[in-house]
């Protein structure tokens, strides 16, 4: 068995304690923890990303316990990918929010980080559904506590809901799974795949609720409407590099969805067919419509941020309803860009914040690094709106091609370029607001110390947009092998249940 | 006893329902408790509802009580309990902070 593959979970969860116990009073050596603990994640990650690669679906079993019976962690291209993924935002997240001087404004800021990935990461390689519903609540339980951080009274409320509708959420997905372990006696996904697939007359019915509660869930944490209206007050006024963070929180929930209803309620399942792709579709256009319309609305930059995330899962979603290699494929690279792009907008909102005290789109004098800060600004709306030249556009492009032979074509090719014309005005117009008009307005900027480190990480995230552009080719030939091996379901299956078979002799 | 155990995870589901849509926040952790006491007791029934049998497969018996649910619902109560402490504080803390407990935020907060 390869030991690697539990190390993005095993590695945050050491650190994170070690940080709270030894380290609870020093900042300095929580920041050197946090940070070498995160490059070393990154690097793991790397590993697993050419591991998996190079080979098919491999799976890591707990305490050795046989699959279907123990639980077990699967690294395939996918995951290593949303594991990569993760580790590179986090590291950009945690130089910003130890730059910035974020993560000294309320205790155990690094602590909860590393529980943060620790969950993300776990809910990215596990096998297992109720280890799902594990993973979920550590990446939720530490995202509250980051929420919070800093404290204020608008977080603190906000935060509250945050939590009512994520435990809500919780309560619905142990519904869900209580439902399917009724049905099919297993939880093991691969397991799970083939009992579903040779279900016993009878059955359907309660099959197919349990698998819209489950969409459900995945929705909330996805933000599909209509489930997203924890995100936009959530998003906005949590603190900056968490609602960065943040941005691959969502995609937790696109990534289970992927999952699932490839894996194990694909389209051939004859219990359910495709009629979880015909919810997809519907839901994903009002999500795309209302998170660009909320672009346009929004009263402020950190909100313009969070309606932006919306349209993009909008977007995302929408793509990923066709269920097919090709689409997942320009699914996957949108997935990249999108979570980059979005943590890059909040990094930006918060810089802002930073200088003025609010990112409300009204005319104030110039603030310091305002130059710079606007063409960060520009470059994250480039990127959300889907312009040329960043990734977002090439991403855009590809979702259009994959979406082009289907009979809805009509539809969705016009509610992506209306809603992409939408954004570019609502952008434009809160970009002109704050950071033109100031020049209208005499004032000296306030000094505010250099943080050269937040620019640093920003840039970088700046960087890999550039990267993900530039190197779109290579990239792209990769993911479109990633995308044939998720709809190969027969190697996930054959690996994870093969493997319990020879492990027991 | 399926029709007791059905009809008591229906009303305390429901009942939790309506309690999680009231605007108060302390009638919102409690309508969350309830839904998860409901969904403990379902997770439990996932497993079929049996009587005098032993939680493992053995020859003399007849048949056997499923035993993964009750690790289910045990890992579901901790997870939910620790859940719930968290939810009082965050609720606590914003009572203090804000003065008074109201789930919804006014437009004013809502601009920010």
């Amino acid at each position: 068995m390869n030991h690697w593959i539990i190390i993005p979970v095993i590695l945050p969860a050491m650190v994170a304690p070690l940080i709270v116990l030894g380290m609870r009073n020093d900042l300095t050596l929580q920041r050197i923890a946090s940070i070498a603990a995160t490059v070393a994640l990154l690097a793991v990650s790397a590993l697993l990303l050419v591991q998996a690669s190079t080979s098919g679906p491999q799976v890591y079993l707990l305490g050795n316990w046989a699959a279907p019976f123990g639980i077990v962690l699967v690294l395939d291209r996918l995951s290593a990918l949303m594991v990569a993924l993760t580790a590179l935002l986090a590291l950009g997240v945690v130089l910003y929010a130890v730059g910035s001087g974020w993560d000294g404004r309320g205790k155990n800021f690094h602590a909860l980080f590393q529980f943060q990935l620790m969950g993300i990461c776990g809910a990215f390689l596990t096998g297992d559904a109720f280890n799902l519903f594990v993973f979920f609540e550590i990446l939720l339980i530490a995202s509250y506590g980051l929420m919070i951080h800093a404290g204020g009274r608008d977080r603190l409320r906000a935060g509250v809901q945050y939590v009512v509708f994520n435990l809500a959420g919780s309560t619905l997905f142990l519904f869900a799974l209580g439902a399917i372990y009724a049905i099919t006696g297993t939880l093991n996904m691969a397991d799970l795949a083939v009992k579903v697939a040779d279900l016993p007359e009878g059955h359907d019915a309660l099959l197919r609720v349990a698998g819209v509660l489950l969409l459900i869930v995945f929705a909330v944490k996805g933000a599909l409407v209509p489930f997203q209206f924890w995100l936009p007050g959530t998003y906005a006024l949590a603190p900056g590099p968490v609602a960065a963070l943040f941005a691959v929180m969502t995609k937790v929930g696109a990534y289970a969805i992927l999952r699932f209803y490839t894996l194990i309620f694909g389209p051939e399942v004859e219990a359910t067919g495709t009629f979880y792709a015909n919810l997809l579709v519907p839901l994903a256009l009002v999500t795309l419509v209302v998170g660009m319309v909320g672009v346009l609305g929004a009263r402020s930059l950190a909100r313009l941020a969070a309606f932006a995330a919306i349209g993009s899962m909008g977007t995302l979603f929408l793509a990923m309803s066709d269920f097919t290699p090709l689409s997942t494929a320009a699914t996957l690279y949108y997935l990249i860009h999108s979570t980059i792009a979005a943590a890059l907008m909040f990094l930006v909102a918060d810089m802002v914040l930073e200088r003025r005290g609010n990112t409300l789109l009204v005319p104030r004098p110039p603030i310091a690094r305002h130059g710079l800060i606007a063409a960060l600004f520009f470059a994250s709306a480039i990127a959300m709106a889907g312009m040329p030249p960043l990734s977002g556009f090439l991403g855009k492009l590809l979702i259009l091609d994959a979406l082009g032979d289907r009979a809805d074509m009509a539809i969705t090719w016009s509610a992506i370029l209306i809603t992409s014309l939408i954004a570019i005005v609502g952008m434009s117009r809160a970009g002109s607001i704050v950071f033109w008009k100031a020049h209208a307005i005499s004032g000296d900027p306030a000094e505010v110390r250099p943080m050269p480190l937040a620019f640093t990480a920003t840039f970088g995230m700046l960087g890999v947009l550039v990267a993900m552009t530039v190197l779109a080719g290579p990239l792209m030939g990769w993911l479109q092998e990633t995308a044939d091996q998720v709809h190969d379901t027969g190697a996930y299956i054959d690996a994870v249940l093969g493997l319990g078979a020879t492990e027991d002799n | 006893m399926e029709i007791l155990v059905a009809s008591a995870i229906g009303l305390m589901t429901a009942s939790g329902v309506y309690l999680v849509l009231r605007l108060r926040a302390w009638p919102v952790i409690l309508g969350l408790t309830m839904l998860t006491y409901a969904v403990n007791v379902f997770l439990f029934t996932s497993g079929r509802l049996v009587v005098d049998m032993p939680a493992i497969l053995s020859a003399d018996a007849g048949g056997y009580a499923d035993p993964l649910p009750q690790a289910l619902v045990l890992t579901a109560i901790v997870i939910s309990f620790g859940m719930t402490a968290v939810a009082v504080m965050m609720a606590l803390g914003a009572f203090l902070e804000a003065g008074d407990d109201r789930v919804e935020m006014t437009d004013q907060e809502d601009r920010k």
